[in-house]
């Protein structure tokens, strides 16, 4: 079952997020406009964002309320590639300093921006900067046994902190405004039809690298021993397991993988700002997984990428009756529905296989 | 008119004074300056209660005469009310009202007349005044008056005040290079407020050494009231959190739930407390000043009803799994927030402070205001109830004995569904009276529940879950060591470095200061 | 003689409450030993203890005479050759019965090896080995919390076998089993208690009879009576604190 939603997911991605943007792209842009590529690309990173969460909350239970923090840390360490790809076309005109420098009177590039104008070590600070803060976090949290509502509450402050740090100008990622005005990627036009197709595709290709990361991990023996670690912590540890360790692995993998998302994010959105750390923004990672169905994978990307549809749909026609949707989205399924859509589909199955065995021993006796 | 006056005189005494003052009044626009220097002179001996205010307005030439009928007017020349009966009148086009006028001889005789009086004013507030004007001015042709006053004073703070208005006096004399030293010495202690009167000798080479002495003295004194003022800031925001954050300690640390709509509550106390304010002031104007207290209980009554609507219609169906209650809470408060937004629109909305809730008092150097005052007086006094009522009170008990053994509680015959529903009210209820006080000091909007609700968790979980004395003691931590790094590292900086601190310290001890130990917390 | 665990003057309290007081043990290797005493005497506290759950205010707890557990935590207490089967069964209830044994085999503990670990005929063999043992191999790709009361318990002794442990701190094992699995399970102690080391906390006294062991009885946190159980029982303050109520 599993293994089946995977590849119909998987290749019902590579449909619409692969060939249809491709055939678009050769037709010059008559089967969608440019706006929707984008907008499935964002989807896409949500998606990815998604299954990351679900790895950590799903298997292994911990529910974070900072992945929000570390997709936005892979924006913001994109983000400054690409300020930095806007060399002197900026408003100022300045070869070295993005315009908001220039704006503050700062004369030369802070150190931690060093090293940004090279794509490849942007590339890699995605990975490394919200993966280093998760396993330092980890470490600490992992370490005093912090679990529950606690680690929740305590991810939570973290990237309430990081909010505030982010809205501060003299932090220099650009204060409230953030990061935005890019104009290119490795030389490409980022508001050309080109450009946006092959982000998209090259979103679809880590989502599915993800999913089939996630879903490797989670099969292992060591994704078994993430689940039993959900289901007893104490005893685990009693069977000799070091539980911290594997905690901090996932954990330190799954924001690795927010940041990614989060890297893809802002050259098709255009812009990464501080509004990114807020709570509100962490809290509706959850309920993607939680909808689709948690320790599912795929039901997580789903569940991301129907709700986002949901909020483009619903905003546009009616913005106040898409909050009160996204809450009653938020009571009903933890109430009715906590299985997610894909754990319920799963277990109402299991529920005919097993009615067709009672069936069948009763035909038998 | 005279005879009448004259009875009245035999009959009370006392208001032989008064009848005096107003024909004085009545003789002040007759005759040149010198005959009008000498009414002045016997107003300010007449002793009466409104001289200073006469006078004041004469010297500032806002008393006027009707030529015609001998009426003293008082204000501006388009606004004037009539002195004696303080009728409202429309007298513009009458231009046989003329002001009474003063020459700068008689404005100086009034005003050391005045100042005079308030020195001997038999009221303590006018001659405390007298003598801080006094500070002030330091004006050295006043000295004798001040030696005067101060050898009559009884009262000891008017005694403190006026010795240090001589001190301060007496620099600005051709006192002896002694005399000044003492003074230079005993005005420093007065701190930061010293440093004004003290700058007038800062170019005199024989003194300097007795002012770089002060100086010293000064700074430590304004370092330490620097320090009150900033522990008295502490204190405040320690007292605001406590009352955001003490509903909570019940849904969170007493009964387990996590209650994400815990701000919201807060926020239907302060809209709570704006609609009151609205019909009273469209209703009953005068009942302004009691707005709040009416609104207390209607805060209470509305966010514990909505309290007990979630737990009945939400949280019941998730005890016993904390991280869904964290989800399906916050669900209910984007609702909450959006019904808001939707009724009362997404723009803040105005609530009043009564008088007795504005301005601020001075103490020890340290300014107090009066709003944050009432809302640590508030909060303490919600605690110390709080305490009592799940200490003493029936209920309080079932609360406690629910959190510790739901099943035996339940063989014992309480209702645990209704006590549920009932604490779950109760902290919500608390959170709406956090929220009739935080919206004297807040912007009231929809987002206002937003700002709270990570700071409330953060003193909860710093306290100990379960324990209200943590809750107090978090709350009091918190808020004086943001108080104390504001001024070091900034305000935004300083919420920074306390959330990473809490963050290290949960790492250190998990289930707070004031944990509950021992097995049944496993 | 050398003592396999070794405790001395041992206490533990809770907010007042003496959970355990100046508690002494002695177990020598391949012992088996059947601990009895009434609710709230210290048993669990005992254990937790032991196992590093809990830690002491005072007292010596060591292992093999050398290793003080005191300074141990949990994880690796159980990888010195410590194994515990709780009160309550605590099985993996959404891993299926195989996994749970899986999970429990004697193997590398480290993150890379169990990321990199690959199912094999023998870790195969092994699984289906134990389950047989405790009669589940035809539950074997069942959810384990599909599984009934007594058979979580012997899920739960099947996983504490797989670990290979040198000493096995086993919590009420007879709960929820019928008489014939009761003694049954006494069989499985004796045999293992051949080649193992034993400590059973129980109150089934047909149990402990059928163990036939040197047993230990609690009370209020301490050691009161030592000896076989025709000793212990006809000691006058274990019939006034346990046996006589």
């Amino acid at each position: 079952m599993h293994n089946r939603s995977m590849k119909i997911f998987l290749a019902g991605l590579f449909v619409i997020a692969v060939v249809l943007p491709s055939i678009n792209l050769a037709m010059s842009g008559q089967l969608m406009p440019n706006y929707f590529v984008g907008l499935l690309g964002k989807y896409i990173c949500y998606a990815l964002l998604a299954v990351s969460l679900d790895l950590v909350w799903g298997y292994c239970g911990i529910l974070s309320l900072g992945h929000g923090a570390f997709f936005a840390l892979g924006g913001y360490a994109m983000g400054m590639h690409l300020m930095r790809e806007i060399g002197p076309r900026g408003v100022y005109g300045n070869p070295i300093l993005p315009d908001f420098m220039v704006f503050l009177n700062w004369d030369k590039l802070p150190w931690f921006w060093l090293g940004f104008d090279h794509f490849w070590f942007a590339a890699l600070m995605c990975l490394i900067v919200p993966g280093l803060l998760a396993l330092i976090f980890g470490y600490f949290a992992f370490r005093s046994r912090v679990n529950g509502v606690y680690m929740s509450i305590i991810t939570q402050a973290m990237t309430y902190a990081l909010l505030l740090a982010f809205f501060r100008n003299e932090m220099g990622f650009g204060g409230n405004n953030g990061l935005t005005d890019f104009k290119d990627v490795l030389g490409f036009d980022l508001q050309s039809h080109t450009t946006r197709t092959a982000l998209l595709i090259l979103s679809a290709i880590a989502l599915a690298a993800g999913l089939l990361i996630s879903s490797a991990i989670t099969n292992s023996k060591l994704g078994r021993v993430l689940v039993a670690v959900r289901d007893g912590e104490m005893r685990t540890r009693f069977l000799g397991y070091r539980v911290e360790h594997y905690k901090l692995f996932v954990f330190t993998v799954s924001a690795m993988m927010a940041g990614v998302a989060g890297a893809l994010y802002t050259p098709q959105v255009g812009i990464i700002n501080p509004g990114e750390f807020s709570t509100a923004n962490s809290i509706e990672i959850v309920i993607w997984v939680a909808l689709g169905g948690r320790g599912t994978l795929v039901g997580a990307a789903m569940g991301a990428i129907l709700i986002s549809l949901a909020k483009t749909l619903l905003t546009g026609w009616l913005p106040e009756l898409w909050i009160f949707a996204l809450g009653l989205i938020f009571i009903l399924v933890t109430i009715f529905m906590p299985e997610g859509v894909l754990g319920k589909i799963k277990s109402s199955k299991g529920g005919l296989e097993r009615l067709r065995n009672i069936f069948s021993d009763r035909s038998l006796s | 008119m005279k005879l009448l006056g004259f009875f009245l005189l035999l009959l009370f005494p006392l208001y032989a004074g008064a009848q005096n003052f107003e024909s004085l009044v009545r003789e002040l626009p007759n005759g040149g300056y010198s005959e009008r220097g000498e009414v002045i002179s016997q107003i300010l001996k007449s002793g009466d209660k409104r001289i200073v205010i006469t006078l004041q307005a004469l010297s500032d030439g806002a008393l006027y005469a009707s030529e015609e009928t001998g009426d003293i007017f008082i204000g501006e020349k388009d606004d004037l009310v009539d002195f004696f009966t303080q009728e409202n009148l429309d007298v513009t086009s009458d231009s046989s009202i003329k002001k009474i006028k003063v020459n700068n001889k008689l404005r100086r005789l009034i005003q050391t007349g005045i100042i005079q009086a308030q020195h001997f004013s038999p009221l303590v507030s006018d001659r405390m005044q007298a003598a801080e004007h006094a500070f002030k001015d330091a004006d050295p042709e006043r000295i004798e008056i001040l030696q005067e006053a101060l050898v009559q004073e009884q009262d000891e703070s008017v005694t403190a005040e006026l010795k240090q208005a001589i001190n301060a006096t007496i620099l600005k004399t051709d006192a002896d290079i002694e005399m000044k030293k003492q003074a230079i010495l005993e005005l420093s202690a007065l701190g930061a407020k010293a440093r004004s009167p003290l700058s007038v000798i800062a170019d005199v080479p024989e003194l300097s050494e007795a002012y770089e002495e002060a100086l010293l003295i000064i700074k430590n004194k304004e370092r330490v009231q620097k320090f009150g003022q900033n522990m008295w800031y502490g204190l405040s925001l320690g007292s605001v959190l406590l009352l955001a954050a003490i509903g909570l300690a019940i849904t969170f640390g007493v009964m387990g739930v996590i209650n994400m709509a815990h701000g919201e509550m807060i926020m239907i106390g302060a809209y709570t407390t704006y609609v009151v304010q609205e019909i009273i002031r469209n209703n009953a104007p005068a009942l302004f000043e009691y707005s709040l207290f009416i609104a207390i209980p209607c805060a209470f009554v509305i966010a514990g009803l909505v309290g007990v609507v979630i737990e009945r219609f939400v949280v019941r169906y998730l005890y016993g799994r904390p991280l869904e209650t964290l989800l399906a809470t916050w669900g209910v408060s984007l609702i909450l927030q959006q019904l808001t937004r939707s009724i009362f629109g997404p723009n803040n909305r105005e609530v009043g402070n009564p008088a007795w809730m504005s301005g601020s008092v001075e103490f020890i150097g340290i300014n107090f205001t009066w709003s944050r005052v009432w809302i640590l007086i508030f909060a303490t006094v919600i605690f110390l109830s709080l305490m009592w009522f799940l200490n003493k009170t029936l209920f309080g008990t079932q609360i406690r004995a629910v959190t510790q053994n739901r099943s035996m509680a339940a063989n014992m015959g309480i209702s645990t569904g209704k006590v549920d529903a009932l604490a779950f009210g109760l902290g919500a209820g608390i959170a709406g009276l956090a929220g009739v006080a935080l919206s004297q000091i807040d912007n009231v909007s929809p987002n206002l529940g937003q700002g709270y609700i990570v700071d409330s968790f953060m003193v909860v979980v710093f306290g100990g879950a379960g324990s209200l004395w943590g809750t107090v003691f978090g709350a009091l931590t918190l808020g004086v060591a943001t108080k104390l790094f504001e001024p070091v590292v900034g305000a935004v900086m300083a919420k920074i470095i306390i959330l990473v601190g809490i963050i290290l310290f949960i790492q250190r001890k998990p289930r707070g200061l004031f944990a509950i130990r021992g097995r049944a917390a496993e | 003689m050398t003592a396999l665990l070794y405790l001395d003057g041992v206490n533990r309290s809770f907010d007042g409450f003496k959970a355990i007081n100046n508690l002494s043990l002695y177990i020598e290797p391949c012992e088996l030993r059947a601990i009895i005493g009434p609710n709230g005497a210290g048993k669990t506290t005992m254990m937790d203890i032991i196992t590093g759950k809990t830690r002491p205010d005072s007292g010596e707890v060591f292992w093999n005479e050398k290793v003080d557990l005191t300074k141990h935590d949990e994880t690796e207490i159980a990888r010195l050759g410590i194994g515990r089967k709780f009160q309550k069964p605590t099985v993996f209830e959404t891993l299926s019965v195989a996994e749970n044994i899986e999970l429990s085999l004697k193997a590398d503990r480290s993150v890379w090896a169990t990321l990199f670990a690959r199912s094999s005929s023998v870790v195969e063999g092994k699984i289906n080995a134990l389950l047989e043992e405790v009669a589940l191999l035809e539950f074997r790709d069942k959810l384990s919390g599909e599984l009934s009361h007594g058979q979580k318990q012997w899920l739960e002794i099947a996983m504490l076998l797989a670990q290979e442990p040198e000493l096995l701190l086993i919590d009420e094992p007879a709960g929820g089993m019928t008489d014939a699995e009761t003694m049954r399970t006494a069989e499985l102690f004796k045999k293992l208690a051949k080649k193992h080391t034993l400590i059973v906390v129980e109150h089934d006294m047909d149990f402990i009879r059928a163990l036939d062991c040197k047993v230990t009885v609690l009370h209020q946190g301490t050691v009161i009576a030592e000896g076989s159980l025709e000793h212990v029982s006809n000691n006058k303050e274990v019939m006034e604190v346990y046996l006589g109520r």
